[in-house]
């Protein structure tokens, strides 16, 4: 039996804990055998985007330790799995065991798809879902073919959704723009972000959907901030949610 | 100020931010499907990069063999270290002429070594012909993008700029007719000029041309008549081979407006019968950045603009919220590698979204680029200090697991006690438009514990 070694992004862990529950059951459902290191804390993301690579490294060094050993990593999550990935060389590169991390870290869906080929989930969300394809799942990961490149249509996580019964999927009109979060960028420079996340948010509503769903929740905590603001009636879930059948 | 102030004082107008965006997205929406009208895109991309990599690493020799090539033709071929002495080389080119009338078709390198200025306060007069800059050009302005200099503007507001510069009629704003207003101006000028200056798009090694991509044909207008043709280049507009040519045109103008070419492409190849040919090959500061390793590849810019359409910052914060004149993300990324301290903020002009590494026709990593260049800006010591600290505590704590599970709980019992008045405020920028989230009284970690035991 596969062993994943469960990584519940810091922010996850702090204020979605349901999304990380919903992660589990979704791995346990599919054959897997979970185990959560609790030593874990942060991957480091956002020291290393601010540029503060000596404040990522020591993190960096402890997820490495922290993630020995076990078959795979697998997390909810594409941007942090991104940064550890693709981004841990700079940082951890030739140490023992980052080889096996960067060959065995996989987001959620990606890792359903990828390695347990999952096909077909049992479960039923008779809702109309848009689809908020995150960038760093999109593009750093390829979760999707991306709307920039031409080669050959592929969505892992539509795929995935598609198989719910009752889920009517919407595509926005703008396919995967960003929604503003961006880490630090969020403040750093609010007045886009804000804008750039009422605008997806719009598109979303143009849709007619009533669930914007996607596999990072740190962009489905910037665009719920500003719904709940504006007192719109969409709302956010997390992939994992739906996949477990939590309608 | 940095990209964020001027960012949201741009956004601030939210009408006319939506509006440039619309604007620019239309143009990379045709973009994706110039680019989707090629079965080999991908392949393509992958090829220019490849050409342009071999470049970079014979260099002096691609240029030298350039100027030999060039020189055989009949151009005459000079070396300007900066922007201060490739307008010298210029001006002594126009002034032992007596040319006081210089037309001038689209060149971002002019724009970076201040030609303009320079000339008009020689006692020449220059004259932009590409009609985005001569736009900007009447309106005192430098351009907001580097394909569409004058793309900030509506027609409405060129309407007033052409009756008051130009002589048009009051309240025209119909594009025929101000283009129309624009080519009969402009028309007079490049009758009256005496000399003409155009960019380079490529130059090509083998044979010694040049190549300068235009769609309103004013590069050809320019350099058809006056007696002398000055053609000023980057040095990394070099390629080794005439048939590398066909790679770039087949990208160029599908990335930069759909077009699958653009309307004009000038090859020159020597001066014309009777007139002369001078070509000014410009460093100010491109192999500085060529001996970088990490930064190199942003030397491959074929200047197409894709990443700037594509920008969700640029489109919602336009050209002129940016510090240095080439705006978006390969502006952001050029623009520290001259001066750090001065556009310290534009590396973090960016949701790090990777759109504008998937759009560039040559594939430079912009996105990477741009956080490589976080840590450079960091590693100078550019970073406001609040904000490294910031970094250093919260990576401090993190290392500790206790600690970490400890200030989390801390702050979700705040959050659920406190007046949403008081969270509100404490959250910053954060909750100026945004709510926090909702925090829940355990965490994951106490959860997963409680319902599944030790782990």
């Amino acid at each position: 039996m596969i062993t994943v070694g469960l990584f519940i992004p810091c922010y996850v862990d702090q204020f979605f804990p349901h999304v990380g529950m919903a992660t589990v059951r979704v791995l346990e459902r599919h054959g897997v055998r979970v185990e959560f290191p609790e030593e874990q804390t942060c991957c480091g993301q956002p020291m290393a985007n601010s540029g503060c690579a000596d404040e990522a490294r020591p993190l960096a060094e402890k997820f490495l330790r922290v993630f020995q050993g076990f078959d795979y990593v697998v997390a909810p999550s594409g941007s942090c799995v991104s940064m550890v990935r693709n981004h841990y060389d700079g940082l951890v590169g030739g140490r023992s065991g980052h080889e096996h991390l960067k060959a065995h870290s996989y987001e959620l869906c990606e890792f359903l798809h990828d390695v347990l080929h999952v096909e077909q989930v049992e479960g039923r969300f008779p809702h109309r879902v848009g689809l908020h394809r995150s960038c760093h799942g999109l593009r750093e990961l390829r979760l999707g073919a991306g709307s920039e490149r031409n080669v050959p249509g592929f969505d892992k996580v539509k795929k995935l959704l598609s198989s719910l019964e009752g889920i009517t999927l919407l595509e926005p009109s703008r396919a995967d723009e960003c929604c503003g979060f961006g880490g630090t960028f969020a403040v750093n420079e609010e007045a886009v972000s804000c804008m750039m996340g009422k605008d997806r948010i719009a598109d979303h509503e143009k849709q007619g959907a009533e669930v914007i769903a996607g596999v990072d929740m740190s962009c489905l905590m910037h665009m719920d901030g500003l719904i709940r603001r504006a007192g719109k009636p969409i709302r956010v879930r997390h992939v994992a949610e739906l996949l477990a059948g939590e309608g | 100020m940095g990209h964020a102030e001027s960012a949201a004082l741009f956004v601030r107008d939210d009408e006319r931010t939506h509006w440039h965006d619309q604007a620019l997205w239309f143009v990379r929406q045709k973009r994706d499907a110039g680019a989707r009208s090629v079965p080999d895109w991908e392949a393509l991309r992958e090829r220019a990069e490849a050409i342009k990599a071999h470049t970079q690493s014979r260099m002096a020799e691609y240029l030298e063999e350039f100027e030999r090539n060039a020189t055989r033709l009949g151009a005459t071929v000079h070396w300007a270290r900066d922007g201060e002495e490739h307008n010298r080389i210029v001006h002594g080119l126009l002034q032992a002429r007596g040319a006081k009338l210089l037309v001038k078709s689209k060149s971002m390198l002019t724009e970076e070594c201040h030609l303009n200025p320079y000339l008009e306060a020689r006692g020449i007069e220059v004259v932009d012909t590409d009609l985005g800059e001569r736009i900007v050009q009447l309106n005192h302005q430098p351009p907001s993008h580097i394909v569409m200099p004058a793309i900030h503007m509506k027609r409405e507001e060129i309407g007033v700029l052409f009756h008051d510069t130009i002589g048009t009629q009051a309240g025209l704003t119909d594009p025929k007719a101000l283009t129309e207003a624009a080519r009969q101006h402009l028309r007079q000028k490049f009758l009256g000029a005496t000399a003409g200056m155009t960019g380079v798009n490529f130059a090509i090694a083998e044979t010694g041309g040049i190549v300068v991509v235009t769609n309103e044909g004013n590069a050809d207008m320019g350099t058809s008549l006056p007696p002398i043709h000055i053609a000023s280049m980057g040095i990394e507009k070099v390629i080794p081979r005439a048939e590398d040519l066909g790679v770039f045109l087949r990208l160029l103008a599908r990335s930069a407006t759909g077009q699958p070419v653009s309307s004009y492409t000038s090859h020159f190849h020597g001066p014309r019968r009777g007139s002369e040919l001078h070509v000014v090959v410009v460093d100010n500061g491109r192999s500085a950045l060529l001996r970088e390793a990490g930064f190199r590849r942003a030397l491959a810019c074929i200047r197409c603009g894709a990443c700037l359409n594509t920008c969700p910052v640029y489109r919602r914060s336009g050209g002129y919220s940016y510090t240095w004149l080439i705006p978006g993300p390969i502006g952001s990324t050029l623009a520290p590698g001259r001066d750090p301290a001065a556009h310290a903020s534009l590396p973090f002009a960016s949701s790090l979204c990777g759109s504008c590494t998937d759009v560039c026709p040559v594939r430079i990593d912009l996105h990477h680029q741009l956080l490589a260049w976080r840590r450079e800006i960091v590693a100078r010591g550019l970073l406001p200090a609040g904000k490294r600290w910031g970094m250093r505590l919260a990576s401090w704590l993190l290392r500790f697991t206790w600690l970490y599970a400890l200030a989390g709980r801390a702050a979700r019992f705040f959050l659920r006690v406190l007046p949403p008045a008081w969270t509100r405020g404490l959250s910053g920028a954060w909750g100026r438009q945004r709510e926090l989230p909702v925090a829940p009284p355990e965490s994951f970690r106490e959860l997963y514990r409680r319902t599944r035991g030790q782990p």
